[in-house]
């Protein structure tokens, strides 16, 4: 099922979250958003965590690249990287139209709760027009 | 991800109050480019897509506002003595009609700017030189001649860069198109060659030159006329393809070309012969300022050089990775770099300790990962012949 962008949870860094229950866990699954891919532009470059790597919320765990800059990528989360999306960093291109299902670049099984400075749909959404 | 650099395109730019515009600016505004604060201006860093730009520049032609570039006319009886006295290029052979490339240097042969020199001629046989120098040295450069300029009476020196705009039109397409554009049919202009002809009763300085590798023109007209013949060209260019082109472009073309860029390649603690400009200099039977440091380094050797290099794997060296040799001492550090449109690869320019010119294979750290690079000639890409 396609993953509807309205029902996600936004960093202000640009990265999306999606939680999931799974066997009385949560996974927090995490891209970047189609805004911000937009903005990026002539995507080059992902550098992927290793599964197993444990996150504070706020570090920086990857980068991703566009022709012109490089854009660090920040844990929105607090968790054990579980999985990484290892065809991604080879079909950056895709990004451009799928954000937010082949998009994803981790999945984060949780230590703590999510952030309150996350932002919902509608705040995330008057954070990019107001960054025009 | 961070938006907070300010070349990073989610950056937010600072207020418009607090840069100069081109007079393009509402032009690039109304077609969606991005823009960008640099070098005092807000310029417009791509429309479409960077990559799509530097494609259509390869194949067709682009067009770039370069308006933030320094333009500098000199009048005088003395001006080709003024300027030979401040330039790596010797100025007081040239005829009505050459552009040169060279250096200003200080005394020390640091590069204070990188500069065309041009010698032209009006329809009148009135007879000035004018110097394009780089947006964020035109003050330097300024305040730099004034008081060189005290020992050549008769030589004025007014800046026009505000009172003209600079367009760029380069591309395999583009000479072919603009020759039903002036008075004059630019395809008899010679590489590194100008005249001033006009475009619909309005003066305009054409020159066969570019910053992209490819072929092509840049022009200068006043500021007002700036709209009317960049909207000119691009019409005339419609069919062929045309596109206008921002300076995210323009860096991923003259870097493929090799080609320096100040603040980068080049500045004040390198010498033009260490930057691999030697072609840049005359050093026989002139005095100008730097010429003893120069000589120093020509016959001395230098202690630094510039090279190319291709990092293997996708992972774009960027400037200020450190270049190690294959024992990991470090050896000097990228000053451009990035993926290369063209070529499909990333590309690199690094300033490294000359012992190391001849070795058959180097590493760069980017950001903590070491990745192995092969040293290449520079360009990195060389138009093709033209067809005949």
């Amino acid at each position: 099922m396609a993953r509807d962008p309205s029902t996600l949870r936004y960093a202000e860094t640009h990265e999306w979250v999606d939680v999931q229950e799974e066997g009385g866990d949560k996974f927090a699954t995490i891209g970047i958003s189609a805004f911000a891919v937009e903005q990026l532009n002539d995507l080059v470059y992902m550098d992927l965590p290793e599964v197993g790597r444990v996150l504070e919320i706020g570090e920086e765990f990857g980068e991703v690249e566009s022709v012109k800059a490089v854009s660090p990528l920040y844990s929105p989360v607090a968790g054990e990287v579980v999985a990484v999306h290892s065809d991604l960093p080879d079909n950056l291109d895709n990004l451009n139209d799928d954000a937010f299902d082949f998009g994803w670049i981790l999945k984060v099984k949780l230590s703590a709760d999510l952030p309150d400075s996350l932002m919902d749909y509608a705040a995330y959404q008057k954070q990019c027009s107001e960054a025009g | 991800m961070t938006t907070s650099s300010t070349n990073d395109p989610v950056g937010t730019p600072a207020s418009p109050a607090d840069f100069l515009q081109t007079p393009l600016d509402a032009w690039h505004r109304q077609a969606g480019a991005k823009m960008v604060p640099f070098a005092g201006y807000e310029m417009p860093i791509q429309y479409e897509g960077i990559v799509a730009e530097h494609q259509a520049c390869r194949t067709k032609a682009a067009l770039f506002d370069v308006s933030h570039m320094g333009r500098l006319r000199f009048d005088g009886d003395h001006a080709a003595e003024f300027l030979d006295h401040v330039l790596t290029r010797r100025v007081t052979d040239m005829v009505p009609g050459q552009v040169r490339y060279g250096m200003v240097c200080n005394a020390e042969g640091g590069v204070l700017d990188d500069v065309l020199v041009s010698f032209l001629q009006t329809p009148s046989e009135r007879r000035f030189h004018l110097l394009v120098v780089n947006a964020s040295n035109r003050e330097k450069i300024l305040k730099w001649f004034e008081p060189h300029l005290a020992d050549f009476p008769t030589v004025t020196m007014s800046d026009r860069t505000e009172l003209t705009a600079m367009i760029a039109i380069q591309g395999p397409m583009a000479i072919e198109v603009c020759k039903k554009l002036f008075s004059v049919d630019p395809s008899r202009l010679k590489n590194y060659n100008a005249f001033i002809t006009d475009q619909f009763a309005k003066p305009v300085i054409v020159s066969r030159t570019g910053y992209t590798g490819e072929d092509g023109l840049e022009l200068i007209v006043r500021a007002e006329e700036a709209q009317r013949v960049w909207e000119n060209v691009l019409l005339a260019g419609r069919e062929a393809g045309f596109v206008p082109a921002g300076l995210g472009a323009r860096d991923t073309l003259r870097m493929e070309a090799g080609m320096p860029l100040y603040g980068h390649e080049l500045d004040e603690t390198i010498d033009p012969i260490t930057a691999g400009l030697k072609f840049g200099c005359n050093l026989k039977d002139r005095h100008f300022i730097g010429e003893d440091a120069l000589r120093a380094v020509a016959e001395q050797g230098r202690t630094r050089c510039r090279i190319g290099l291709l990092p293997t794997g996708k992972r774009p060296a960027r400037e200020g990775c450190a270049v190690l040799s294959v024992d990991g001492e470090t050896i000097g550090h990228v000053t451009s770099g990035g993926p290369s449109p063209t070529l499909g690869v990333p590309i690199a320019m690094a300033t490294i300790d000359a012992k190391h010119a001849k070795d058959a294979s180097f590493q760069i750290d980017i950001r903590g990962k070491t990745t192995d690079a092969l040293p290449t000639k520079l360009p990195f890409y060389k138009r093709p012949p033209a067809a005949s």
